[in-house]
């Protein structure tokens, strides 16, 4: 076990992360230059796609910030199952006539409370209930939506106040607002990963909660600290969609928790635990934001985009079992 | 004594303070605006006449127009004094309205009003309480056998498609715009609903000699209507027309289209919600239109009910009983006529 902690640092290991990072971004490359290809009128316009990677980056963005929580959940050992309705319940809570009266601040500290609490509810059931975390999760997805259709009595409750609408559409030096701040909690999530002791305990929780403990880690105390993770991600998220979409719903950020994990797996995450990159996670989500616009560009039906996204999930994880294998092999010998 | 440490202390006061004010902020008074039918002096059928229960169900869905179908409902009943109305809530899903109506019809009301989450599955409860001397009537959803209810009453989605094509077609027409790029933002594309509006809408257009440039389904939420905008506005640089099929995902397809910063086309909704029609009687945005599809059809059916259970017919009619079938008219509403509208907005 320590053996394997001490493996997670070798510089063999980092390479394999970067092989994996830059597989992605080859993924990426291939995605643009279908587009180049098949609408060449567009990409001749240099407004167009200065416009255009601002637009697929803000378009991740929510879904990125979510990715980062989850992506720590699952090293840890994890799965949030109800990061969609937790965006969902603290973007209704935020957006309730009450909490509007409050004003922007109001809005966004309610948000991040609800999708803190939420998460703390989670991480209780999860390390203290004994719970396995799919079903603790599932049963929050459920009733967290349910709470949030209670509170917005089934509307779609408009957002009002003009700072929180703003948001989306701020630029600051030319990038947008949303982008920042997924820059930012990737930048945070990247140092809390890998240069913090809260980051290297994450690994080992994850790796092996047994020998985590005898090492002297309180495994419960820190798994419940990730699903408070995943929530406050959550929380955050909240604020961005609905500033994007000016008002949230009880069905709002439907099944983001399938965009969330595919996009850390394909990131190079073990569904197991143990193992994952905050960057690679971010590139997931840049791989899914990247084919919704190519296929938006192209007019071409959501039915078939769909199956590419499930295509490229499966043989982004069996190019990673089959290294990790061979990897496994060469140090055995 | 460490349980009771400063930490612990600040902390778990913190917490309660904390969620003693977010209790307080789930407060929401929404103000429902039912579409009721008061009015009515004059009309010999609103004469209070032989006691009418009318049962109701409905999905418990999270979307506006589904709330306002109840909403309506009840309002309409509260304003009879002659109707008693037994609402049960549908639950989840077809296996849940089924069980939920076997309970309702074994209370025996003598009108049944059912909007069923699926026509095709919940048919067979319509012919169970005809069967049982109870006439249905089938609100929106249609049951495929024509036994299994007394009267239907819907919306038209074909004609929904139909008038926003035709006002897209004839305002481009106008202009003089011959070649033009229209786009298209259905809801959840895998409904019948969906299909049938897309097609009114490409037959309209088809009249002209125009079709739809691109064409991008949102899920009927804000959040989805915004993330299908942005890609449409991303693919076409240069748009002329753009229907939305829902004003609820229409807030957020607004939204997009003001992040974006484009103006340059004209909007037309659908359903006719009251944000919707406020947007274009203020006519400060791209929305110019919407075509309705209005759950004010719940206080119809309502309306309707009271009189089958009474054995009244329509006084403008010469039968003597409610006719078995409604399929209201999709109406555009621009700016000419939103003033008429706004109170059936919901």
């Amino acid at each position: 076990m320590i053996a394997e902690a001490v493996r997670a640092k070798s510089p063999r290991q980092i390479d394999d992360g970067v092989i994996r990072n830059l597989g992605l971004v080859g993924v990426l490359i291939i995605l643009v230059i279908i587009g180049i290809v098949t609408r060449p009128e567009l990409y001749s316009d240099p407004t167009w796609v200065r416009n255009n990677v601002l637009t697929i980056l803000q378009q991740a963005s929510a879904i990125g910030v979510v990715t980062v929580g989850m992506t720590f959940v699952i090293i840890g050992g994890g799965i949030d199952l109800s990061v969609g309705a937790i965006i969902a319940l603290s973007g209704v809570w935020a957006t309730t006539l009450a909490t509007q009266s409050y004003g922007a601040a109001g809005m966004i500290f309610t948000a991040l409370v609800v999708g803190l609490a939420v998460g703390v509810v989670n991480g209780v059931l999860i390390s203290y209930g004994k719970l396995v975390p799919f079903i603790a999760t599932l049963a929050m997805l459920v009733s967290a939506r349910g709470l949030a259709a209670q509170i917005s009595g089934k509307q779609t409750q408009v957002s009002a106040n003009a700072t929180i609408n703003d948001i989306a559409s701020t630029k600051l030096i030319g990038i947008p607002l949303l982008v920042w701040i997924l820059a930012a909690v990737v930048a945070a999530g990247w140092v809390l990963l890998n240069r913090t002791t809260f980051g290297r305990r994450t690994v080992a929780v994850g790796g092996n909660p047994e020998a985590a403990r005898l090492a002297g880690i309180n495994v419960k105390r820190h798994t419940l600290m990730l699903y408070a993770l995943s929530g406050i991600c959550c929380g955050i998220a909240a604020i961005m969609l609905t500033s994007q979409a000016t008002s949230a719903q009880a069905a709002m950020a439907n099944l983001y928790e399938l965009d969330a994990i595919a996009a850390a797996i394909i990131g190079g995450t073990l569904l197991s635990g143990g193992r994952g990159t905050i960057v690679g996670a971010l590139f997931g989500v840049l791989v899914f934001s990247t084919i919704t616009n190519l296929f938006a560009i192209n007019n071409l039906s959501t039915e078939v985009q769909n199956m590419v996204k499930g295509g490229i999930i499966v043989a982004a994880v069996l190019i990673q079992q089959f290294r990790y294998r061979s990897l496994t092999q060469l140090l055995k010998r | 004594m460490s349980a009771l440490s400063r930490r612990r202390v600040l902390f778990g006061g913190a917490a309660v303070s904390a969620g003693a004010l977010l209790t307080a902020c789930t407060s929401n008074d929404p103000g429902t605006d039912a579409q009721v039918k008061t009015n009515s002096s004059g009309d010999a059928n609103a004469a209070p006449g032989t006691k009418v229960v009318i049962g109701f169900s409905a999905p418990a869905a999270d979307h506006g127009w589904i709330a306002a179908i109840t909403n309506n409902a009840k309002a309409q009943a509260g304003a009879y004094t002659d109707v008693e109305l037994k609402t049960v809530e549908a639950g989840a899903d077809a296996a849940a309205q089924r069980a939920a109506l076997a309970t309702l019809i074994a209370q025996k009301p003598t009108v049944l009003v059912m909007l069923p989450h699926d026509g095709k599955e919940l048919n067979a409860t319509g012919l169970e309480a005809m069967r049982a001397g109870i006439p249905v009537v089938n609100l929106d959803r249609a049951f495929p056998s024509q036994a299994a209810y007394r009267l239907q009453i819907k919306g038209d989605n074909f004609g929904m498609g139909l008038a926003a094509g035709d006002y897209i077609g004839a305002q481009l027409k106008a202009k003089g715009v011959s070649n033009p790029i229209i786009g298209e933002i259905p809801g959840i594309d895998s409904l019948e609903l969906t299909q049938e509006r897309t097609q009114g809408f490409n037959t309209a257009l088809a009249a002209y000699g125009f079709k739809v440039a691109n064409r991008r389904p949102a899920e009927f939420t804000a959040d989805s209507g915004q993330a299908s905008a942005t890609a449409l506005l991303q693919a076409l640089p240069k748009m002329d027309a753009l229907w939305n099929h829902d004003d609820d995902q229409g807030i957020g397809v607004l939204a997009a289209i003001k992040q974006a910063n484009r103006s340059e086309f004209f909007m037309v909704g659908g359903a006719g919600s009251k944000a919707a029609i406020d947007a274009i009687s203020a006519d400060n945005s791209v929305l110019k239109a919407t075509v309705t599809y209005s759950p004010s059809m719940a206080s119809s059916a309502i309306s309707l009910a009271r009189l089958i259970g009474q054995g009244k017919g329509l006084n403008d009619l010469v039968e003597l009983q409610v006719p078995k079938q409604i399929t209201l008219a999709s109406e555009t509403i621009t700016k000419e006529n939103a003033a008429k509208y706004a109170k059936l907005g919901f």
